[in-house]
């Protein structure tokens, strides 16, 4: 069984070009993604994936054609004027970028459904075929399209390539990138034409719809395992190229599902592992740290208390009653005090009573001397 | 004239009645402004009285409605690398995925040229540049993890990768602690040993003295420029501050007489 799904998979011409299309366009769509998360910029993406829509339409009216070129230059035309229409805006009016953002988005995509309806009540025979825009169809891929796919993602690699300090900069600091002499609207041109691109590369697998969650997902996930923008990048294309293929490979298999949600559903899986899961960036280990320094403050106070009560007293291992212990504690008393004996700072007494063991006062002391130095060297600094 | 005494004679910044309006609301009106070679110079101002968009203008970051900027006696261009920058910290993105080290190579990146990448010498040279504002043992930290300060001073270690002869700096004192502000007022006092023209925009008036020589009063006009000691005197502080002045100046006032 296992053995003929690979089989299947190396045979199957039409898998070939469906896995390596998908494969194009999670890489490409995966590192450009990165750009586009790192300046803030995933709503753009989804505006201008939106707005080829009628670009597709446009072209297929006017020319007649169905022909992957065709549609993807009406497409990435489209898409450009789009992010234009909202570079003006937010320049020339009072409109913020998210306010012009939606009216790119709706405005385009509602006028590109408009277009897509009509073209389906028209007589031609050719008419089939364009709502695969929608939500992306990657049985449909031919190998001419695949071409296509590879020579644009192979000209979006070079570019970023060769451009790859420049877009460091002008992503981290705009400001200074133009200060040495940076042309940073062309530097902004060219970033979010290969944005553009990227977005066309993946219209007719993936769908208008859903192709910002390549964009961004991808991305969003390699940010939570790394702190340095290469790795990122690079994870984000891997991200990127797994769920693009584990998705498309899936929809294929599965008469009538489209392919575009199937995979934003895998690189979901991604997003979520690496939202929970991630080291440092993680929510678990969020988490984590929060309990260890709740736990620290929690066994520190209880220390000190201890060690003011035994002030009170000549002997500093006098025990004390756990509920005067816990009246001025800081909660989870019984929890703590164990906590504290296992450490060998504290040992209890058969009648609920507690006491500091050499140890702990040991400790004490020392907590509460580095504690007051602190202070003494903010005040003193 | 041989080119030495030009040079001395040579206003470091000239700038010839600048006007930069937003909208229909100027930021800087028909400001003159001369600043001297190798002074360490303060520009002091109230909240909106266009500091930063005085600076940034300087650099050619923002179009002037009117008026001309001359670097060291030429039209600036940015490609000419005359000026280190170092911004407001509060401008970039600390999350940016990067470490220390890398973003101090940046300020060599005006001399790479394009396409290519920093090597081994802008590395070597970065690491100078942090040594001398005492971050090398955090070269290879996640820009993420750094304190105010720390940010502040890797932003002056990157200006110093730029290794030029003015340094434009944009509140480098705003929000560090006490011993960093002395640390970086010992590398402005080392720059203008070096002969190099420091301009800051400033916002304590009790350390001016101490720190700079050289500082102008800006509200929107230029209110006064020269050294310190002229230019801090109760009308003028009043003619930048208006009637909050008052304070200021009367405090100005004691510390004369000690």
């Amino acid at each position: 069984m296992n053995f003929s799904f690979i089989h299947q998979i190396f045979s199957d011409y039409t898998l070939q070009v469906v896995l390596l299309g998908s494969l194009t366009i999670g890489i490409s769509a995966g590192s450009l993604g990165a750009f586009a998360v790192l300046r803030k910029q995933s709503l753009l993406g989804d505006a201008i994936s939106h707005a080829t829509l009628p670009g597709v339409c446009l072209a297929f009216i006017i020319t007649q054609s169905k022909a992957p070129l065709i549609l993807l230059i009406g497409a990435g035309i489209a898409g450009w004027i789009g992010t234009l229409l909202v570079m003006l805006i937010t320049h020339h009016s009072r409109i913020k970028k998210d306010a012009a953002l939606g009216i790119i988005l709706s405005v385009f995509f509602g006028f590109g459904l408009m277009l897509l309806t009509m073209i389906q009540r028209l007589p031609s025979a050719s008419k089939a075929g364009l709502d695969k825009f929608l939500f992306g169809n990657a049985a449909t891929l031919l190998k001419e399209d695949l071409h296509t796919m590879m020579i644009l993602s192979a000209i979006v690699f070079v570019v970023l390539f060769l451009l790859w300090k420049e877009f460091k900069i002008i992503v981290f600091d705009k400001d200074f990138a133009q200060s040495i002499g940076y042309r940073i609207n062309w530097l902004d041109i060219i970033l979010t034409t290969l944005i553009v691109v990227t977005i066309v590369i993946g219209l007719q697998t993936v769908g208008v719809v859903l192709m910002s969650a390549m964009l961004v997902a991808p991305a969003a996930a390699a940010r939570q395992w790394t702190d340095k923008l290469s790795i990122m990048v690079l994870l984000s294309a891997t991200f990127g190229a797994l769920s693009g293929m584990a998705g498309a490979l899936t929809s294929s298999l599965i008469p009538n599902l489209p392919t575009g949600p199937t995979i934003v559903v895998f690189v979901s899986l991604i997003v979520m592992f690496s939202l929970f899961l991630a080291p440092n960036r993680g929510i678990l280990s969020d988490y984590v740290r929060m309990q260890k320094h709740r736990k620290n403050i929690r066994l520190t106070s209880m220390l000190k208390n201890l060690m003011l009560f035994s002030e009170i007293n000549t002997d500093p291992f006098h025990p004390h009653d756990i509920a005067a212990l816990d009246a001025i504690g800081r909660g989870a008393i019984n929890k703590t005090m164990m906590e504290l004996s296992k450490k060998g700072m504290a040992q209890q007494f058969a009648d609920r009573r507690w006491a500091l063991t050499p140890e702990g006062l040991r400790m004490a002391k020392r907590l509460t001397r580095e504690f007051e130095d602190k202070i003494y060297d903010q005040s003193t600094s | 004239m041989n080119a030495k005494t030009k040079q001395k004679t040579l206003s470091a910044i000239d700038v010839h009645d600048l006007t930069v309006a937003y909208r229909e609301k100027p930021v800087l009106w028909d400001v003159d402004f001369q600043a001297p070679q190798g002074k360490l110079l303060a520009i002091v101002g109230p909240n909106g009285a266009g500091k930063s968009t005085l600076i940034k203008t300087i650099l050619g970051l923002i179009k002037p409605a009117a008026g001309q900027v001359l670097v060291m006696g030429k039209e600036y261009k940015p490609q000419s690398r005359l000026i280190g920058y170092v911004p407001q910290r509060g401008t970039v993105d600390w999350d940016f995925p990067t470490n220390v080290l890398d973003v101090v190579m940046m300020g060599g990146y005006g001399q790479l040229g394009w396409f290519k990448r920093p090597g081994k010498e802008e590395k070597r040279l970065a690491f100078q540049c942090l040594e001398k504002v005492g971050m090398a043992d955090f070269v290879n930290r996640q820009i993420s993890q750094l304190s105010g300060g720390q940010q502040q001073r890797v932003f002056i270690a990157r200006a110093f990768m730029q290794d030029a002869p003015i340094y434009l700096m944009d509140e480098p004192f705003a929000g560090v602690d006490a011993t960093t502000e002395k640390s970086i007022i010992e590398l402005l006092r080392e720059l203008k040993q070096n002969n190099k023209t420091v301009i800051c925009v400033h916002h304590d008036l009790q350390t001016l003295k101490e720190y700079f020589d050289w500082v102008m009063l800006l509200n929107i006009r230029r209110i006064a420029l020269g050294s310190v000691t002229t230019v801090l005197t109760p009308e003028n502080l009043r003619g930048a501050y208006g009637g909050r002045a008052a304070f200021l100046a009367g405090k100005d006032e004691e510390d004369v007489k000690k």
